[in-house]
């Protein structure tokens, strides 16, 4: 059993599970039926994204581990995902530049794991790369529609980028699993993956007439499982039905 | 441009042809181009289908409904679910398209018209009801993940295009 290929899987795949569940919790309470659709469209991309990642992991864990039992019971410091996608909904500027943000990072993130040496691994990129690359043009489409909107919008929306930017630089740190697997061309480098994020998401948010924000301190811990006051609660929530009814299916 | 589908056994296809997709039931899953293969190996239809979108609900569903229409056949068969290569709109038969717009859903655009319709940058998609290319983008996300949501200005009949996937 390669720990290191499953610690890279949990990288990538909590990413996706945790903003997903976040996504869902707007099932109902988005500000429009379209985009009340469209989030929970997104969640469910995600969610399938996340099956194929964790059906991957259980194979390779083998005995009794599942896709289930990787989703729902592991602890919070199990849980490898950036802090980034753990923050809370407030309102939807938040929720838009949470999903810009990280749909950026995906996107770059999908298409260098496409050329992974792990069959599987490149398989679920490009499948999931057309998908992501219609998220990010919902999310960039919103930061432009409410950055260049009215004084509300633009200001709501340059508020929720500036919170949330500290969480940017995380997203190119690398962990000893990373490391390993970029060794074994398994892996993506997350560390040349910087400048051009910074470029798409500058550009996009120029576009928008909105601030770069120019902060100097970052948060992290969330790929080592060190996570954020947030993240117990949305797995109390996430874990409920798992823990009240052992071994119910997805 | 992948085939949609190795050569299938007519014996076989016939029976695959009965099984539709159950968000779009006048769609038969050969049509929408989901199965990849279809053999006999060791008494058993081994069948290999592969997803429309990754969170696609229906997949399940089609599994099921493929072991159970070769069961009435009297075959026992397994369903294998394939990611690579990945399905494209491009799969989806001439005759698929055609029920699709009979049914009501614009069908998927080429590459380009696509992206200039679901920015809502110009008036391609044709409404299913009457014709019109005056149609305007609703919502960039419908009623399931590989549909977009539009309304014909001219005969006012909202309707579902579906997205072109490449
Ligand atoms: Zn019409």
């Amino acid at each position: 059993m390669n720990n290191n290929l499953i610690q890279y899987i949990y990288g990538i795949a909590d990413n996706s599970l945790i903003l997903g569940q976040r996504l869902g919790e707007l099932c109902g309470h988005g500000p429009s039926l379209e985009t009340d659709i469209a989030m929970t469209n997104i969640s469910l991309d995600l969610f399938g994204q996340v099956r194929s990642y964790f059906q991957y992991a259980a194979k390779l864990i083998g005995g009794d581990a599942t896709e289930d039992t990787i989703a729902f019971l592991r602890k919070e410091r199990e849980y490898k995902n950036v802090l980034l996608v753990e923050q809370p909904n407030q309102d939807f500027a938040y929720s838009i530049a949470r999903q810009f943000l990280f749909d950026v990072y995906h996107l770059l993130v999908l298409e260098e794991l496409q050329n992974s040496k792990d069959e599987t691994l490149s398989a679920i990129a490009k499948k999931s790369i057309k998908e992501v690359s219609y998220h990010t043009r919902f999310s960039s489409d919103w930061i432009r529609r409410l950055g260049d909107g009215t004084e509300e919008s633009h200001n709501r929306i340059q508020t929720a980028i500036n919170d949330l930017w500290i969480f940017t630089d995380e997203l190119f740190h690398q962990t000893d699993a990373d490391k390993a697997m970029v060794t074994e061309g398994i892996g993506v480098d997350v560390t040349l993956l910087k400048s051009n994020y910074f470029k798409k998401v500058n550009e996009i948010l120029e576009e928008a007439t909105l601030q770069i924000p120019t902060i100097e301190y970052f948060q992290k811990g969330g790929k080592q499982g060190i996570h954020s006051e947030h993240m117990g609660y949305l797995l109390a929530q996430m874990q409920y039905m798992q823990l009240a009814y052992p071994n119910m299916n997805w | 441009m992948t085939e949609a589908t190795e050569h299938i056994d007519q014996k076989l296809f016939e029976i695959l042809e009965t099984v539709s997709d159950p968000e779009i039931p006048v769609l038969s899953i050969m049509e929408m181009g989901v199965v990849r293969s279809a053999k006999i190996i060791n008494g058993i239809v081994e069948v290999q289908i592969t997803p429309t979108y990754s969170g696609c609900p229906a997949m399940d569903v089609i599994g099921d409904d493929i072991k159970l229409a070769f069961k009435q056949k009297g075959y026992e068969a397994k369903i294998e679910l394939i990611l690579s290569p990945a399905w494209t709109t491009d799969w989806i038969t001439p005759k698929g398209r055609a029920a699709l717009e009979k049914y009501g859903i614009a069908s998927p655009l080429s590459e380009s018209a696509d992206k200039e319709a679901l920015l809502g940058n110009k008036k391609v998609v044709k409404c299913p009801q009457c014709g019109s290319f005056n149609t305007k983008l609703v919502s960039q996300f419908g009623s399931t993940a590989c549909k977009a949501f539009f309304q014909c200005e001219d005969c006012l009949e909202p309707f579902d295009y579906f997205k072109c996937l490449k």
